[in-house]
């Protein structure tokens, strides 16, 4: 099957809603499991990973989750294809790194995705739009019991869920949020909270995870630590930590519009000014004032825009989904000019950004 | 004082960590810095950074300055060294001496709290369970009382063929 024809295309991905949806912009939580009686994915020769592949990928084809799933060897995906699904934050680099021996089974609404030999014989994720850190974890538990079943784990009564890296022993747990923070980042405060988030334990990473910049004031928080607390309770102390951080992100935005608006206005102006004029753009400056333009739907200077069509924007710029429009092997320069086509194109019919007057409390509604 | 990583070049990079009551120091370079990601405040996570160096030197320290491989998977601490990561579930019972002290740093507790396999679950709830039976059956026994001592030991019977059913690993 064609991945391009499986997968929903990201104009109907970014208008799904959740809760706290205009600072979080998605929930996951992932579990690592392993085998007995294989070594780790990085370990095994070769025909090892094929062998423990083999025995994996049909069982976890067989879940009930996993009907009309997508599901194929990495060695069959095209390089590109494999690009895309990391921009849809639906495997993690590395794992598009890899070749024979691992694979992935993707559900039908893209909610639930299974790498296999990846750093682990299995990372499965669930994924929910907005702040549903709680849903996701029934969702993968669940799967997880089920697999249980057909699939011998390395267990240990003592050190629980066995993982090739001992940062992941115990629960193997994995729960992160994808948060938009451009108040957070605007007032310089960003580096403040970072240091208490990482104070309790829970680390703070850019857009692609480990390794990886902030880019569009995105940022991912997770729990570190998967030994020695119960998974109930780390998804309990980061949604905790997470109500926390929205309230700060909300806070910073009513300081500054009171503060300095016209930094505000200015910054987002500038942004639409550039996104709906610019021939030429880098994916990273793209995000970064998609970002300011994002900020600018939730203050309702673009009372006709969707944040979804932001969202969307933030997918199809990026350079694999952009390539894929194109049969042609694009360079990156040439990719900038189409990549400022599509962004005119899709603002054509936005307005010029309309900030109300310094204060209106209206716009910062919190009930979301 | 010179790079932790590279051993080279002057340290010009300082980086505490504060976790609870564990401070963690590392002294880098600004090359090695840099490779490791360390500029990027959002990106950078000093148990990974910890976890590349200090982790093989905690092994070691575990084995006595022996070499130790890894029974199962041939896996051996200068492996661990290079990749950060184990090579099979069995190396946790190999290397399970250098590692205590690694995952005392890295996480909340050395004991799995959480999440079991129904399958051991269940092992484990007919265990007690026949503890409890066996408990019981000595002081009926010693009671003399016989009828209960009787019922009792057809319990157990049953409790043993049901944990032997589930698989024991």
């Amino acid at each position: 099957m064609d991945l391009q024809e499986f997968l929903t295309p990201p104009s109907e991905t970014t208008r799904r809603t959740g809760p706290h949806d205009r600072i979080v912009m998605s929930s996951r939580v992932r579990l690592a499991r392993n085998l007995r009686g294989f070594a780790f994915p990085g370990w095994a020769k070769k025909a090892e990973r094929i062998k423990s592949l083999e025995s994996i990928r049909p069982a976890v084809e067989s879940l009930p989750q996993m009907t009309n799933a997508f599901s194929q060897s990495m060695d069959n995906l095209p390089a590109i294809d494999k690009q895309i699904l990391v921009e849809r934050h639906l495997i993690s680099r590395e794992h598009a790194a890899k070749s024979a021996g691992s694979g992935l089974v993707l559900n039908k609404d893209e909610s639930l995705c299974v790498m296999i030999n990846e750093e682990d014989h299995l990372r499965m994720q669930a994924l929910r739009p907005g702040l549903q850190l709680k849903q996701a974890w029934m969702t993968v538990d669940q799967v997880d019991s089920d697999l249980e079943k057909r699939l011998d784990y390395a267990f240990h009564s003592d050190i629980g869920y066995l993982t090739a890296c001992p940062t992941n022993l115990g629960t193997g747990i994995r729960v992160s949020a994808m948060l938009h923070l451009p108040g957070l980042v605007l007032a310089e405060q960003i580096n403040q909270i970072i240091q208490s988030v990482n104070k309790l334990s829970l680390a703070v990473r850019g857009l692609y995870g480990e390794g990886t910049e902030a880019l569009g004031n995105v940022f991912q928080v997770s729990n570190q630590m998967t030994l020695g607390e119960a998974e109930t309770d780390i998804v309990e102390r980061l949604n905790k930590v997470l109500l926390q951080i929205i309230e700060h992100e909300e806070n910073a935005r009513v300081l500054l519009l009171e503060k300095k608006p016209k930094m505000v206005f200015n910054h987002i102006g500038r942004a639409y000014g550039i996104l709906a004029n610019a021939h030429s753009i880098s994916s990273k400056e793209a995000m970064n004032l998609l970002s300011l333009m994002r900020l600018g739907v939730d203050l309702d200077h673009f009372p006709k825009v969707e944040r979804g069509l932001i969202d969307e924007l933030f997918i199809v710029t990026q350079p694999a989904h952009l390539q894929k429009q194109y049969s042609e092997k694009l360079a990156a320069e040439e990719r900038d000019l189409l990549r400022a086509d599509m962004v005119r194109e899709r603002l054509k019919k936005v307005d010029r950004p309309n900030p109300k007057k310094n204060g209106d409390a209206g716009s910062l509604d919190k009930t979301n | 004082m010179l790079c932790i990583v590279c051993k080279q070049n002057q340290a010009k990079v300082h980086l505490t960590q504060i976790v609870g009551d564990k401070m963690q120091k590392v002294d880098l370079c600004e090359e090695c810095a840099k490779n490791k990601g360390v500029n990027d405040p959002a990106g950078f996570s000093l148990a990974d950074l910890l976890l590349g160096l200090g982790a093989s030197q905690e092994i070691e320290k575990g084995s006595g300055g022996e070499e130790i491989k890894c029974p199962t998977c041939g896996f051996t601490q200068a492996d661990f060294k290079k990749a950060g990561r184990l090579g099979c579930s069995e190396c946790y019972k190999t290397f399970a001496e250098g590692l205590e002290g690694l995952l005392k740093t890295m996480h909340k507790g050395v004991r799995h709290v959480g999440k079991v396999p129904q399958a051991l679950r269940q092992g484990r709830d007919l265990t007690s369970q026949l503890k409890q039976l066996e408990k019981r059956l000595d002081k009926a026994v010693n009671d003399e009382d016989f009828e209960q001592a009787a019922s009792l030991r057809d319990e157990i019977k049953t409790t043993r063929d049901k944990l032997s059913q589930v698989a024991t690993p």
